[in-house]
């Protein structure tokens, strides 16, 4: 039975501790802006395993639980669907602006973020690693350094599309059988691109084009609200 | 001539692949297992998983933050309010903002219900899966009254949608629905249903902790030195503490290893460092003790409600931020005052900027660690969701811990997992 309620390790000072021993300990990491209670480093695709197996094996930060890893797609980081900057003098527009398309070359498109946890410090982790190229994503599989990223890796493979180099078994997870594309990319549309109905002169379940036309419901907008400026630590935020 | 035995042929034993589900019942939902058997003992076991996949998090792209708390509801369907905790939490971190007190203890005390909800759930469709069909029958009667709970608190019985970024939808309503007689119940059976309904909401979560410890017994006469269940369960997927951290097992999973871990003790969110309760550990890593420790879970769980009951007594208050970001203005100033009627539309058509920013907000749900990876560019919509679950962990080492195990154990294991699959295809 536990009996002492530990304090988490969320107060600022503790943080800032445990960033300088990161800092001393383990190369090839940079510090990202993150929120006060939080601690996020973003990892050289080169030296990630490296710097994982750094995380994990330090005895100051025996990071030894990898919760989750997610795949990211920047591509349309920041931008709005629906301007309103302007609306003062314009007026607002009828419907969302149709906006030119987002190079889906551009550098530093995918990013691979893994949460980890030490039971031992009781801290968190925040890992990013940005895959260096957008048309061939690949990073370095951390199956070695934690079994849980067996699954988390192929989610992400399937759905972003993004390879792990070193990956023991890396096939679709969620997707259907003999799925094309990969979903969750920000090209990818929500309705999908193929549909599927019992056609009853051929007998069998057909896949067609998808008969529907995407539409925006609720159109994304960027308001720049002045009480979140200090907020933020650094003018320049995470792609 | 006779033959020795020697001469005769070796017979031709070869592995077989067989195929668990999608629709087998013990599946627990659209799990398709493929196994590899030699007889009866499982050499390879290979999850098929996505059957329901309904890209939750794609969608929640496409919406409004609050427009996706309903979706969170229904990836663990039933542990719905729990799902909810960790998805309003991200934002509440990303906005810099904080419920009001009796907000939190709301939500402790719902997150403490969803725990029975879910724990009830596990412990009688895992009975049933192992052969032990009353167990089944007497949770669901316990589990009946906490989603009457559900259903006076937000409206519906499952999906509640409940909490709110800043605090949670309403207050605890005063009264409870109470049955009404009819051609099928007398009148007498009316007012003994109706007993518990006479009061306030607090009053009927009051007496049902008042009643469950001796509910929980009675699931223990039946199992816990029960031979049959105690063979079924004992050294059936044993996982050692330092694999189960490997494997990022989490919750009852990572405590039926012996890990001392439990978010509400260690990275307490809410007022739970206020809240006296303790986490029970296993000690061999096996079916029968992650039995055991969610069976203390329950009356952890129990404890820690009616320490909520009593603070919420006694201190009445706002159970939403004052916060006009994030909450519509009331009916009656949207009625009389043109700012509040177009504050009021503004609201629900575009909803609300969330700071640009990244964080991840974890709660111990009833499986283990929830969490919600959440990246937002500055707009109304965040720009990547990612839901942590649990189950997704556990049941990416199905594999490993049934691997040598007989066929009948498959099902021993998916069971002590606790799996749900609204969580694991999301």
């Amino acid at each position: 039975m536990e009996q002492s309620t530990d304090q988490p390790a969320a107060s600022g000072a503790a943080i800032e501790a445990l960033a300088r021993t990161i800092e001393e300990r383990v190369s090839g990491v940079r510090r990202l802006p993150s929120l006060a209670q939080d601690l996020a480093y973003e990892a050289e695709p080169a030296q990630l395993l490296t710097v994982c197996r750094a995380l994990r094996d330090t005895p100051e930060l025996r990071f030894e639980m990898l919760m989750d890893v997610a795949g990211v797609d920047y591509l349309h980081y920041g931008r709005e669907e629906w301007v309103t900057s302007a609306a003062t003098r314009t007026g607002f527009s009828r419907g969302r602006e149709a906006s030119a398309p987002s190079d889906p070359g551009m550098p530093g498109r995918f990013a691979v973020v893994y949460q980890l946890l030490s039971i031992t410090h009781n801290t968190r982790l925040r890992l990013r690693v940005t895959c260096p190229d957008t048309a061939d994503p690949i990073v370095d599989s951390v199956v070695e350094v934690w079994a849980s990223a067996n699954w988390f890796e192929r989610e992400a493979f399937d759905l972003f599309g993004i390879m792990f180099r070193g990956h023991p078994d890396l096939r679709r997870i969620l997707t259907d059988y003999g799925f094309i594309g990969h979903p969750f990319r920000k090209d990818f549309p929500l309705i999908g691109n193929v549909e599927t109905r019992y056609d009853p002169e051929k007998k069998r379940v057909v896949y067609e084009p998808v008969s529907i036309v995407p539409r925006v419901l609720a159109p994304k907008v960027i308001r720049h609200d002045n009480r979140y400026e200090p907020a933020l630590k650094a003018p320049e935020l995470p792609r | 001539m006779a033959q020795s035995t020697n001469d005769l042929p070796l017979a031709e034993i070869r592995n077989y692949t067989m195929n668990f589900g999608p629709q087998h019942p013990a599946a627990h939902g659209v799990l398709r297992l493929v196994l590899e058997m030699d007889g009866e003992v499982i050499q390879k076991a290979d999850p098929h998983i996505g059957l329901l996949h309904r890209a939750t998090e794609k969608l929640a792209e496409s919406k409004h933050f609050n427009h996706s708390i309903g979706y969170m509801d229904r990836l663990d369907y039933v542990s719905m309010m729990c799902n909810e905790h960790a998805y309003v939490l991200a934002i509440e971190k990303l906005l810099g903002i904080k419920p009001p007190e009796r907000a939190q203890y709301i939500r402790v005390l719902f997150d403490e219900i969803t725990r029975i909800l879910n724990h009830l759930m596990w412990l009688g469709a895992h009975a049933l899966d192992i052969g032990a069909m009353t167990v089944f029958l007497l949770c669901f009667k316990e589990r009946e009254e906490l989603m009457d709970v559900y259903e006076a608190v937000s409206g519906t019985r499952m999906h509640a949608t409940y909490y709110r970024p800043g605090g949670v939808y309403r207050d605890l309503p005063q009264s409870m629905p109470k049955y009404q007689p009819s051609k099928w119940r007398s009148r007498k059976e009316v007012d003994r249903l109706n007993e518990t309904r006479s009061g306030s909401m607090l009053d009927f979560i009051d007496a049902f902790a008042e009643r469950f410890p001796v509910a929980i017994a009675d699931y223990e006469t039946l199992l816990t030195d029960n031979r049959i269940w105690k063979q079924r369960t004992v050294n059936i997927g044993v996982v050692p503490p330092e694999r189960a951290l490997q494997l990022g097992f989490s919750g009852p999973m990572l405590r039926g290893s012996g890990v001392v871990w439990d978010l509400r003790k260690k990275q307490p969110y809410e007022v739970y460092e206020r809240m006296d309760f303790d986490i029970p550990v296993g000690t061999n890593g096996d079916c029968y003790d992650r039995y055991l420790v969610r069976i203390e879970e329950l009356r952890q769980s129990t404890r820690i409600i009616r320490q909520c009951i009593e603070w919420l007594r006694k201190n009445p208050g706002p159970v939403m931020a004052d916060d006009r970001k994030v909450r519509p203005p009331s009916r009656e100033h949207m009625k009389g005052d043109m700012e509040s009627l177009i504050h009021h539309f503004k609201f629900f058509t575009e909803g609300y900027d969330v700071p640009a920013g990244e964080t991840y907000a974890a709660v111990e749900a009833p499986k283990g660690e929830f969490g919600i990876y959440l990246v937002s560019d500055g707009a109304n919509k965040p720009y990547r969701l990612k839901c942590r679950a649990p189950g997704f962990a556990h049941l990416a080492s199905l594999e490993e811990m049934v691997r040598g195990h007989m066929l009948a154990d498959v099902v021993a294991v998916i069971g002590t997992q606790d799996i749900v699959f609204g969580e694991i295809d999301r």
